[in-house]
């Protein structure tokens, strides 16, 4: 289905991707696969506590140890106010400083305290047991409903609750920010509501679950010239970070991106950068920080487990008139949860005329979440999806015709304020309703109940900042240059979308991700921003190559200008210059040197948001009553894209999001025990979707156009880890009966709860 | 007390010291640079450093240096033949199963000893093999695509 | 005239009033004209990102305004 009327004869086919050999034969290079002569190795000494005072630090033993060549604490990077605006969200650069080498307080279980560079591992970790850290242990706060209660320990002396607290909110506070979305008249509304549907839900802390953990070396050069080597979805968000965390000028740091082995959002903040650029400065040499498994389970950055309150008051006829919802987001150690995107998600879907969304950041004693994938939306979507399941249930309604009703359109004012353009919900839901999949009798196997369940999910898509650079080779090929790590095919779409405006063969075209010193300024790849932002600079800048490149004809033919046009691919004499052949861009640069010089075409952009899209997921889902183990049997993932530049891996995204999801659903989640110690931090226990779990996975691309982007692009990595929450628990209800409220479903909590049910 | 090794890696000699203590994973790595390998746990829960030791599949964060001695190792360095990509390698990249790319080596590896040993698996029989490698990108469907279509290569057949 | 929209969380700022017409060139002046007039607004804008005619804009202070254009504050969001 498509809404574009545009036609392509590039963008949309499927090409091998240029980055692709390097990574099936193994030369690709990620974070830890950097060497460098002379090299140290460095180890850090992570909190046994989740809620500590640092009373004192002795490294007098571990500096003295043979091969031990530089040793830091929190006293080497220096505390900072600075605040690094990084599109919508500031970074603080105070509190980043402090999780990557705590001041004063160890905020959770594994937050860096100290670190070691020694010649070897081993002498790094010996160094490193050597060091003697005095504590002194606090009560912890482990999660929201600890953090509110009255006498509850204060993480953060002098925290004030930012946005709009509640007037009679305390001053002592364990709250960051609260914010709140009105609209209508809420009592009113709810006056009116033949069906009111209201519940608590709860969703765990879990974690993107990138494979690759996190890794760098940096070397600080005599002259004060910092190189890091990392693995990260923004190197230019390194440099500024390091930069203001350190106190050094950015443009003496270099950042090279390493191939990036996932990140869904957990590889945006830095958290060994700084301390091996500050290891790196003592010993005078270069030094590599590699995390763990465990370490990154233990001291990256999850994302928030949530308790979210819903209420949804709707008339006989399905239409929805009334909704509340406050939700709690766990923001771990320091301000900064997505509690808010998650409220302005949560009934994005719908046009509802009295409402009252309320959202708390909530400081606790674990990790500081980072953004994971639609930052907030999944939990928000699983209460809010969940509930609607529900009153399509009481009203004896079909649940998609139930959303198509509510759904909203184009011109509809949003939740969360401006009106919307173009978009494509209402395609989605039908698109859905259509499917096979939705028609397919559900055939349960002896001894198992098979339930069926569908949702929504919605995202806002980000725009912000953008560079690249398209320069033309004598030969015809062209290279084309951006600076955002291409974390799962960014670079092939690139190359695309060059081929679309120059008519050069993709295979000629060599898309690049260039470090720091060698392009202009990129945001981070996250909020699904790459092929729409990201892509417009490439798309500008290959149309600046091209009017280069019709100049170049006009010199040629010796005409004004405006008498060459460009028609796929080649220079084409307009009226006043007609009858001379059309030239190639290999015609023409052949004789680049003769016409003027080489052609680099440039563009840099400043993106407002993407337009925003939505998701429709059907899930099947298998439950074994006796041992309460259930497993996703089929599943079909339809989505509003705008347009997709390269199918297999808009696809490839929509069945990995939904695959996060299912796991979040079914199995996902951080277990702490009361004093705050995690107790799974390890893929053995932190149990992740294996083959073997999954079936294929059904993609529906539905093409409503962007009108932002030149294409009609509107992104497409974060939408579908928005729905599978809710599109497993509702399949579940339909199995079973049981409305789950808590997350995820894992076989001991669906078994008592059919024990329950009887 | 080092380790005196000798081996044979992707069809070559191999000689190197390590310690007693090291895995093959950390050898491969740092004293080999055949950083294809990767490592994504070193508990044996990912995958991500699959090689075939004797024709068999382990992970090498499993398997101590010392072990291999006298044995035959194979990396993703060694899967292709000179410029020919094994077929593997190739669906791999013409099914897109791939996005960060950093579970790549350790299911291509895997993929090659499943159809090693069976040449036309089921789809179920390709899902409980590579049950043992991680990818948190894809959600496995172009993975097992792939493997399928490369099975089919192999017997000659087009899917 | 633009015309600003506060939603009911920031009318609370605004002693009720809930959309306000300002004659403004660009996001920039704008501002300071609403902060002025409603001075509990500061603290809470600090947080909020702008959509200007269904846009919303990261970086908006210069961003020029139409007579017809409409302003609403929404709240931060970053992405993964
Ligand atoms: S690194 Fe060996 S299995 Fe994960
Ligand atoms: S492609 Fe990223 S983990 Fe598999």
């Amino acid at each position: 289905m498509s809404t574009a009327t545009k036609t392509f004869e590039h963008v949309g086919t499927r090409p091998i991707r240029h980055d692709g050999l390097d990574k099936v034969t193994g030369r690709a290079n990620y974070g830890a696969d950097y060497a460098l002569p002379g090299m140290l190795h460095g180890y850090v000494v992570r909190s046994p506590h989740a809620h500590a005072r640092i009373v004192s630090i002795d490294t007098s033993a571990a500096e003295a140890m043979a091969g031990v060549k530089a040793v830091v604490t929190g006293s080497d990077i220096p505390k900072t106010n600075a605040k690094l605006v990084m599109g919508e969200a500031a970074l603080d650069l105070g509190a980043m400083g402090d999780n990557a080498l705590a001041h004063d307080k160890a905020l959770y279980e594994g937050h860096a305290v100290a670190a070691v560079a020694a010649t070897s591992p081993e002498i790094a970790s010996a160094a490193a047991e050597a060091i003697r850290v005095v504590y002194e242990p606090l009560q912890p706060v482990m999660n929201v409903d600890q953090a509110l209660a009255p006498d509850a320990l204060i993480l953060h002396d002098g925290m004030v609750t930012k946005g709009r607290p509640k007037p009679d909110a305390p001053t002592r506070t364990n709250v960051a920010l609260r914010m709140e979305l009105t609209r209508g008249d809420l009592d009113k509304g709810f006056a009116g509501a033949d069906v009111v549907i209201e519940r608590t839900f709860t969703t765990p802390m879990v974690h993107q679950g990138y494979i690759e953990p996190h890794a760098c070396v940096a070397r600080w050069g005599e002259d004060g010239q910092v190189v890091v080597w990392t693995s990260t979805q923004g190197h230019f968000v390194v440099r500024d970070c390091c930069a203001g965390i350190l106190g050094i000028d950015a443009a003496r740091i270099k950042v090279i991106p390493s191939e990036i082995g996932g990140g869904f959002g957990g590889k945006i903040p830095v958290y060994l950068e700084p301390v091996a650029i500050a290891l790196a400065r003592k010993a005078h040499r270069p030094v590599k920080l590699v995390m763990s498994r465990e370490d990154v389970f233990r001291a990256s950055g999850p994302t928030s487990g949530t308790k979210i309150r819903v209420k949804l008051g709707a008339k006989k006829d399905g239409s929805f008139v009334a909704a509340s919802a406050s939700l709690y987001y766990e923001a771990g150690a320091y301000a900064g949860s997505p509690a808010g995107a998650g409220a302005m998600c949560a009934i994005a879907a719908y046009d509802i005329p009295n409402f009252l969304v309320e959202a708390y950041d909530i400081v606790v004693n674990r990790p500081k979440v980072a953004a994971y994938r639609a930052p907030g939306a999944p939990a928000a979507a699983f209460a809010v999806e969940s509930v609607v399941d529900e009153v399509a249930r009481r009203l004896g309604k079909d649940p998609i015709e139930l959303r198509l009703q509510n759904a909203v359109r184009e011109g509809d004012q949003a939740a969360y304020g401006p009106e919307f353009g173009p978009i494509g919900l209402r395609e989605v839901l039908e698109a859905a309703r259509c499917h096979p999949h939705w028609k397919a009798p559900l055939v349960p196997q002896p001894g198992r109940k098979v339930g069926r369940g569908v949702a929504c999910g919605f995202w806002f898509n980000a725009g912000l900042n953008s560079s690249a650079t398209v320069s033309l080779s004598a030969d015809g090929s062209a290279n084309v240059v951006t600076g955002n790590p291409d974390i799962g095919g960014t670079r092939v779409a690139q190359a695309l979308m060059v081929s679309e405006e120059l008519g050069i063969p993709v295979e000629r075209v060599r898309p690049i991700v260039a470090d720091t010193d060698s392009i202009g300024y990129n945001d981070v790849t996250g909020g699904s921003r790459v092929c729409y932002a990201t892509g417009m600079a490439v798309i500008e800048a290959a149309r600046d190559a091209q009017a280069q490149l019709r100049a170049r004809a006009a010199k040629i033919w010796d005409v004004p200008v405006e008498q060459v046009g460009w028609e796929r691919g080649r220079a084409i004499a307009l009226n006043g210059a007609s009858g001379r052949e059309p030239l190639t861009v290999s015609e023409l640069a052949a004789k680049l040197m003769h016409t003027g010089g080489p052609i680099i075409g440039s563009a840099t952009v400043n993106a407002p948001m993407a337009g925003p899209a939505f998701g429709a997921h059907i899930c099947d889902l298998e439950v074994d009553e006796d041992t309460g183990v259930s497993r996703v049997v089929r599943y079909t993932v339809v989505q509003d894209v705008g347009k997709a530049v390269h199918p297999s891996y808009v696809e490839g995204q929509m069945q990995g999001g939904a695959s996060q999801g299912i796991g979040w659903a079914l199995n996902e989640e951080y277990v702490y025990d009361a004093e705050g110690h995690l107790q799974n931090p390890g893929f053995l226990d932190y149990r992740m979707p294996v083959a073997s779990d999954l079936p294929m996975i059904d993609t529906v691309i539905i093409e409503v156009a962007n009108p932002l982007h030149p294409y009609g692009v509107r992104g497409v990595g974060e939408v579908p880890i928005v729905p599978p929450l809710a599109a497993v628990a509702n399949a579940m209800h339909d199995a079973t009966r049981v409305r789950f409220t808590a997350l995820p479903l894992s076989p001991p909590r669906v078994l008592a709860a059919l024990k329950q049910r009887g | 007390m080092t380790v005196h090794v000798r081996t044979t890696i992707n069809a070559e000699p191999q000689e190197f010291l390590c310690e007693p203590g090291e895995t093959l994973l950390e050898a491969l790595r740092s004293r080999l640079g055949l950083t294809g390998t990767k490592e994504g746990c070193a508990t044996g829960d990912c995958g991500a450093c699959s090689v075939l030791l004797d024709g068999r599949l382990v992970p090498a964060c499993l398997v101590l240096a010392a072990e291999v001695s006298g044995r035959e190792v194979l990396t993703v360095e060694g899967v292709a033949t000179g410029d020919t990509l094994h077929p593997v390698q190739q669906k791999f990249l013409e099914h897109a199963a791939l996005q960060c790319g950093v579970c790549t080596p350790g299911f291509v590896v895997a993929a090659k000893a499943l159809l090693d040993h069976n040449d036309d698996p089921t789809e179920e029989q390709v899902r409980y093999w590579l049950a043992g490698n991680l990818c948190r990108c894809t959600g496995y469907d172009k993975i097992v695509r792939a493997v399928l279509d490369a099975a089919a290569d192999m017997r000659g057949v087009t899917v | 005239m633009a015309t600003v929209h506060f939603s009911r969380g920031l009318a609370r700022y605004t002693g009720g009033v809930e959309s306000l017409t300002v004659d403004a060139p660009r996001v920039q002046e704008l501002l300071v004209v609403v902060t002025e007039r409603f001075p509990g607004l500061t603290q809470p804008l600090e947080v909020m990102a702008i959509a200007v005619d269904g846009e919303v804009h990261q970086h908006h202070d210069y961003l020029k305004l139409r007579p017809d254009s409409e302003i609403h504050f929404v709240p931060q969001i970053a992405g993964g």
